[in-house]
């Protein structure tokens, strides 16, 4: 599955986020290169974190860098986005093509209620404001998968725009500090996909398959740097990243590159580029004859999209044929956000924590299954999911759904660790019940032995035996020495086999030694 | 047919000129340069063919250049005579598709169920001829 470069998830969806059109606001009109999107349905937002990249070097010029990211994220139906026929990935070739799609003559665009809907929640969870009128355009370019020689896309007036997105992330040495960052979504437009191509260089020759559907995220940055305070760079655009950490180290290198270029005194090529991955850098991509011009012009097959909240809904219409964004507000799920502060409110917990519950899809579930069938803190729980749990799922590269601990095992692990056992023996269950499907924590702590010596007498008596076998350490820990306690404790359990409280350890050793 | 081109605008909400950016001078000269008919012709693969066909496109022009006679200033431009139509949206069913073979037959050449078509690079695509010369014959 392709990695989205936001990654958060609402549980049971497998993406939430729509994808860019338009350009960032460098203001040169229609971006360089073709762009290709979705036919039966992608959305675009573009995003503006600026960047400061401080590297003062040759006249100590500081260099702001300006980023726009075009993603572009096919929408979730069942059926395209102009077209009846179906959505869905590694069918036959061609076998998801109507006379529309295979623009044939004669053929006309009928717009999906669905995809309307998507990129209208789309917009909503982006903060946008929704265009109650939004237009439909034509961008015309050639190409072999493109057989109308136009894609419909919405440029002059999209369907949402000027959102933003708050979202966080760990900075410092040890990434340990949590700092949030907001960018600007410009707009979110409905467009068309282009076909697949695949190239026979053997043959010279090229396949066209008209089903689309092919990735589900893809995104294009663009990229200029300049010096604060005075006017944009030149930009780049960089295109053929297919994940979050290429992304960024494109960012990086282009970045860098272009400010290399500038302070040896070279120009920036308002061009388009692709990222190598293997070599770690940008490279040109081939020459496309210069600036496209796309023509754009309206959709003349398509009135203008009208949107309605419950004010303005119009009465004694078919509800099919009306949209209502108050309607669709509502439908929304809740947003990770809110899901996030909630956690935060409700359990006390830390922001990151609240941000790696969110960040693994089912995790946030168990999490919650495990709170249900426990009376421990939450701050138990979370330590058991976000460390233990996690740890030997991401060891073992499973997703939640595949773990063969249940939310109920790690409550009851969880109640014996407070009561029963000590917690290195918990640990020890735990990797047991991970190996082993269908035994219940409690049936490993019988079979393996691990339960808290109850026997207090037994205890003492070991505690005796270890402080008689260490003369030096104890006079260490009568002279003062804080950490010499903690050796004899750790010889004491290693005697238990793990099967003693430190806690309790602890006690009848400094009782035992008069402290 | 003026008049009712104003009340629409009129009656339009109120909004600058939006549109795309225009690549013919504003006055409306009337010389089309070989460098714009080379553009034209890359874009849109058409072939002037002659000097008589760039006459052709410049009258054409200027034709329709009369238009900016009309004062439109404060008028909200008419981007679609379906304006006032509803744009009709169709539930999210599968009811098409599924006719691989037909839509295969119209290609002279596939591979497998894949349209063919030649790389980028050697595009064979014939222009459309703007003007043809007249015939010889009749």
């Amino acid at each position: 599955m392709a990695t989205p470069v936001l990654r958060w998830c609402c549980p049971g969806r497998r993406w939430v986020f729509a994808g860019i059109g338009g350009v960032s606001r460098h203001g040169r009109g229609v971006p360089t290169g073709s762009t290709s999107s979705g036919k039966r349905g992608q959305s675009s937002v573009a995003q503006q974190p600026l960047i400061t990249a401080q590297k003062p070097r040759k006249g100590e010029r500081e260099w702001a860098a300006v980023v726009g990211l075009e993603i572009h994220a096919q929408i979730a139906s069942n059926s395209k986005l102009f077209s009846g026929s179906q959505v869905d990935f590694a069918a036959p070739p061609n076998s998801l093509v109507s006379f529309f799609d295979a623009s044939l003559p004669g053929t006309l665009p009928v717009l999906n209620r669905r995809c309307v809907e998507a990129a209208v929640m789309t917009g909503l969870a982006l903060d946008c404001h929704i265009n109650r009128r939004s237009l439909f355009d034509r961008k015309h370019y050639f190409y072999a998968d493109l057989p109308a020689g136009y894609q419909i896309t919405q440029q002059r007036l999209p369907i949402a725009v000027n959102g933003s997105l708050v979202y966080s992330v760990c900075v410092g040495k040890r990434r340990s500090q949590m700092v949030t960052k907001t960018a600007g979504v410009k707009q979110i437009q409905l467009e068309q996909d282009s076909g697949k191509s695949l190239h026979d260089s053997l043959r010279s020759q090229t396949l066209i398959d008209l089903n689309r559907a092919e990735g589900q995220l893809r995104v294009d940055a663009n990229i200029s740097v300049h010096n604060p305070g005075e006017p944009l760079g030149v930009r780049t655009e960089v295109k053929n990243l297919n994940s979050a950490r290429f992304l960024a180290k494109a960012i990086d290198y282009e970045i860098q590159r272009q400010i290399n270029e500038l302070e040896n005194g070279g120009k920036i090529l308002n061009e388009t580029r692709s990222f190598d991955y293997k070599l770690g850098c940008t490279v040109p991509m081939r020459d496309k004859e210069g600036k496209q011009d796309y023509r754009f012009m309206p959709e003349p097959n398509l009135p203008p999209l009208l949107l309605y909240d419950s004010e303005s809904l119009p009465t004694g219409t078919d509800p099919q044929q009306v949209i209502n964004i108050d309607q669709l507000r509502e439908q929304l799920p809740e947003l990770p956000r809110v899901t996030r502060e909630k956690l935060v409110q409700q359990y006390g917990m830390l922001p990151e924590h609240s941000f790696a519950l969110l960040n693994e899809v089912g995790l946030l579930e168990f999490f919650q299954n495990v709170i249900k069938e426990t009376r421990a803190e939450p701050k138990k729980v979370t330590s058991w999911v976000l460390n233990t749990f996690l740890g030997f799922l991401k060891q073992q590269n499973l997703a939640v759904s595949e773990s063969p601990v249940t939310p109920s095992a790690l409550a009851e692990l969880d109640l014996l660790d407070r009561k029963a056992i000590s917690s290195s023996a918990a640990k020890q269950v735990f990797q047991e019940l991970w190996r082993s499907k269908g035994k219940t924590p409690a049936q490993i702590v019988a079979e393996k032995k691990l339960e808290l010596m109850q026997d207090a007498e037994a205890l003492e008596q070991l505690c005796r035996s270890t402080l008689e076998a260490h003369p030096q350490v104890v006079t260490d820990v009568k002279k003062g020495n804080p950490r010499a306690i903690n050796k004899l404790i750790g010889l004491v359990r290693r005697a238990t086999l793990g099967r003693a409280d430190p806690t309790v350890i602890k006690e009848v050793l400094e009782r035992q030694l008069s402290l | 047919m003026w008049t009712r081109r104003v009340w629409l605008g009129l009656r339009a909400s109120a909004g600058g000129r939006r549109g795309f950016p225009s690549k013919a001078d504003p006055q409306g000269s009337r010389r089309v340069t070989a460098e714009l008919i080379e553009h034209l012709e890359r874009l849109a693969l058409v072939d002037f063919g002659s000097q008589e066909a760039v006459a052709r496109l410049e009258k054409a022009i200027a034709f329709a250049n009369r238009l900016r006679a009309v004062d439109t200033d404060g008028v909200e431009p008419m981007e679609s005579v379906l304006e006032d139509r509803c744009l009709y949206l169709r539930s999210d069913n599968v009811v098409e598709g599924n006719c691989a073979e037909e839509l295969l037959q119209n290609s002279h050449h596939v591979v497998e169920e894949y349209f063919v078509a030649p790389p980028e690079k050697h595009m064979e695509i014939t222009p459309f001829c703007l003007w043809t010369p007249p015939s010889k014959h009749h």
